[in-house]
């Protein structure tokens, strides 16, 4: 059972006052209703932090148009469909399901529920009423592997990850990309944690990796934990993800791969209100402001500087992609030619690792 | 002056009032605490208890989630009365919903009546096999069957994890961590129609009622109860500890096999890297709530499951933070144990004056 300060119990209260009380405030004029659901506690940095920023930002953009509500730390699999259900059948008219876990449960309470609309996050499975969504993280990634290769001097990197599926890979081939890019010699080094959120086990993964020599650390997991491990070592740097995660590592965050989903929930939830929504594949990246970096810290050089946004504005206006040829996998053999660009349809059933990245791919 | 003393005999009446007077206090507590936040107590009562249940899929969702916890509970309390502690629970459901589970890939597509009955009782020997491991290294090496169960939990949850990570993943699943969908005849009937309510509701009925039949009835049972109560009794009777020792594991590890199977085969309908939000560890609360009783377990589970549904509308109706759930189920137990001090003991009101030391006892 996890302890519960009395400051947090407070801090809860309140913030549960405050929510009620604003949502009373909104009821009057009768707004549309919007409902999230997210896989993990909001807390003030990650991957359900992030949904959350964006569903405010777009409660603040439509004002009293819409009514958000959301629930959070909703388990994978079974329980998910009932909250889903929950909010088709308490008049919510759009859905975002953030969680890939969430697939199976969205598309089962859709069929019931025809005149809702559903986005799901991260899956590839849709229906009339369902829509999917994605950012193009890799791009965030592959900045933050040039800050990273310019700053690294042992050239092995710690990567922290959840679960091998593509969405993951992509990002650590793109890392390792990005860091070989400015830097051939850089390895960088894998341990999967087998969970989304799991501070204590993101943390032993984080010195096991430092032990091993990296001094870059960065992760695909929910918590702040890596983050925290390299502040507390010396000479060790770390990559954020989700979100701008510096205020865990004020001297060692170098940056991070950050996502926004705000202008896309705006977007949705206006096609919805107008009537022009209909069901669509979505994958946004930097050029739409899905996927950014953070701002650099001020010890990384002027020119590792100037590369990152040299590359960032080639990606925005795509006369560079981060997996354009010649690509090599991990055992040398070339996987994409020169001049050649992996298709969407390619990355996104990614399962291999690029040359570079240490340890074999767990089956 | 209030004394606390050892009543001559544990009190009857107490234990059963205990965990109506630990609802009621936690009642009062929630009262009192959504009053000092500004919320109206009864709109927080409304959303936590009533809301959830007010229709008929509440009530479904009522069942679906008690239903695995009453199995599991029943099973263990039988191990629990006879001084078994098996915390393995949750490691035997993964089992049983990896056998379970396995037979409905294996028979994919395959129609038969033959294809469930089979299931369920691969899921019940899946349980049982894996909670045999710790029965064995018990009964021949005398190794303590909690650490034995609990670390069979982890072993368990990676092998599944294992499994849906390669032999058994989806092919069509773009090399997500997941099987595919169960075929129609490997998934239980729904028992009430617009619900979830699945087969496994009636299952976990049926143990409640085997469950106590074993306990009051059988011969097996009483001597389970002597051996717990007092274990050199039990020897000097002859009874066998071994066989007590299997039993207590084996009929845990069957029902929480079972429940495994029911979740995967009910409301999930695939393998998944996790099938349990923890109904294995949830279930020694309930069995111990439920005073290791059949009905009190019953009562419990219901219990259980309205905390966690009401958490959830609780975060919909009011948006209080999901931590609130942990809360209320930490006030429970809290009260529980305190109120259930006063089975073994009683308050001694002692008037100062040693004329008067005989005193009044309050019980």
């Amino acid at each position: 059972m996890k302890s519960i300060t009395i400051r947090k119990i407070l801090l809860a209260a309140a913030t549960g006052f405050m929510t009620a009380f604003t949502s009373l405030a909104a009821s009057a004029a009768d707004p549309f209703k919007i409902g999230f659901v997210y896989v993990s506690p909001i807390g003030d940095a990650g991957w359900t932090f992030q949904h959350d920023q964006g569903r405010l930002e777009m409660e603040g953009k439509l004002g009293d148009k819409v009514e958000t509500k959301y629930i959070e730390s909703v388990p994978e699999g079974g329980e998910a469909e009932r909250v889903i259900r929950q909010f088709a059948s308490d008049g919510y008219g759009l859905v975002f399901t953030t969680s890939f876990g969430y697939m199976n449960p969205t598309i089962k309470v859709a069929k019931r529920f025809p005149e809702v609309i559903f986005e799901h996050a991260t899956g590839y499975k849709s229906a009339k009423n369902v829509g999917t969504y994605v950012a193009r993280f890799y791009e965030g990634r592959y900045l933050a592997g040039i800050v990273a290769g310019s700053m690294t001097k042992s050239n092995v990197a710690g990567y922290v990850a959840a679960f091998p599926i593509p969405e993951v890979l992509r990002g650590i081939n793109a890392f390792t990309l990005g860091m070989r890019s400015v830097n051939p010699e850089a390895t960088v080094k894998v341990i999967w944690v087998n969970s989304w959120f799991d501070p204590g086990r993101e943390r032993e993964a984080a010195d096991v990796l430092i032990a091993q020599g990296a001094d870059v650390v960065t992760h695909h997991t929910d918590s702040t934990a890596v983050v925290q491990a390299a502040e507390e070592k010396d000479g060790v740097w770390s990559v954020g993800y989700h979100s701008d995660m510096s205020k865990y590592g004020p001297t060692s965050h170098l940056t991070a791969a950050t996502h926004h989903w705000g202008s896309f929930y705006t977007k949705i939830a206006q096609d919805v209100l107008a009537g022009t929504w209909k069901s669509e594949n979505i994958w946004w990246g930097m050029k739409e402001g899905m996927i950014d970096i953070a701002p650099l810290n001020s010890v990384v050089p002027a020119e590792a500087a100037a590369r990152v946004e040299e590359a960032k504005k080639q990606i925005i206006d795509g006369s560079m992609h981060p997996f354009q040829g010649p690509i090599n996998d991990q055992d040398g053999k070339e996987a994409v030619a020169a001049g050649a660009v992996m298709t969407d349809d390619e990355l996104s059933k990614m399962e291999w690792y690029v040359e570079g990245v240490e340890g074999k791919l767990p089956k | 002056m209030i004394r606390i003393e050892p009543r001559p005999q544990p009190s009857r009446l107490m234990s059963y009032l205990s965990p109506l007077i630990a609802v009621a206090l936690t009642l009062v507590t929630g009262i009192i605490f959504s009053g000092l936040v500004g919320m109206n107590p009864l709109d927080a009562f409304h959303a936590f208890f009533i809301a959830p249940i007010d229709d008929l899929y509440g009530l479904g969702e009522l069942g679906v989630k008690a239903a695995p916890l009453m199995l599991i509970a029943v099973g263990l309390a039988i191990g629990f009365r006879s001084n078994v502690w098996n915390i393995g629970a949750e490691g035997q459901l993964t089992a049983g919903a990896i056998v379970g589970g396995g037979l409905a890939l294996l028979f994919y597509q395959v129609d038969g009546v033959w294809v469930l009955p089979l299931m369920v009782l691969g899921g019940a020997v899946g349980g049982m096999a894996w909670a045999s491991i710790p029965a064995l290294l018990k009964t021949r090496f005398n190794t303590n069957e909690i650490l034995v169960s609990l670390m069979l939990n982890y072993v368990a949850i990676f092998l599944l994890s294992y499994l849906v990570h390669d032999p058994w993943r989806d092919p069509d699943g773009f090399n997500f961590p997941e099987s595919r969908l169960f075929s129609d005849a490997a998934m239980l009937p729904v028992v009430l129609e617009d619900t979830r309510l699945h087969l496994g509701s009636v299952f976990a009925l049926i143990a409640v009622v085997l469950g106590w039949v074993f306990v009051r009835k059988s011969f097996v049972g009483f001597q389970m109860q002597v051996a717990g109560l007092a274990d050199s009794a039990a020897l000097y009777a002859g009874f066998r500890r071994r066989r007590m020792v299997w039993i207590g594991l084996l009929v845990g590890g069957a029902m929480a096999g079972i429940a495994g199977l029911c979740e995967v085969a009910g409301p999930i309908g695939q393998l998944l890297p996790s099938v349990s939000p923890g109904y294995g560890y949830a279930a020694i609360i309930v069995a111990f709530v439920g005073r290791l009783h059949p009905v009190g377990i019953l009562l419990a589970s219901l219990l259980m499951s309205l905390l966690y549904l009401g958490g959830e509308s609780a975060q919909m109706e009011l948006g209080l933070p999901s931590a609130i759930t942990g809360v209320f189920q930490g006030v429970l137990l809290f009260y529980l144990l305190a109120a259930d001090m006063f089975i073994n003991f009683r308050l001694h009101v002692v008037t100062p004056t040693v004329g008067a030391a005989s005193g009044k006892a309050a019980s």
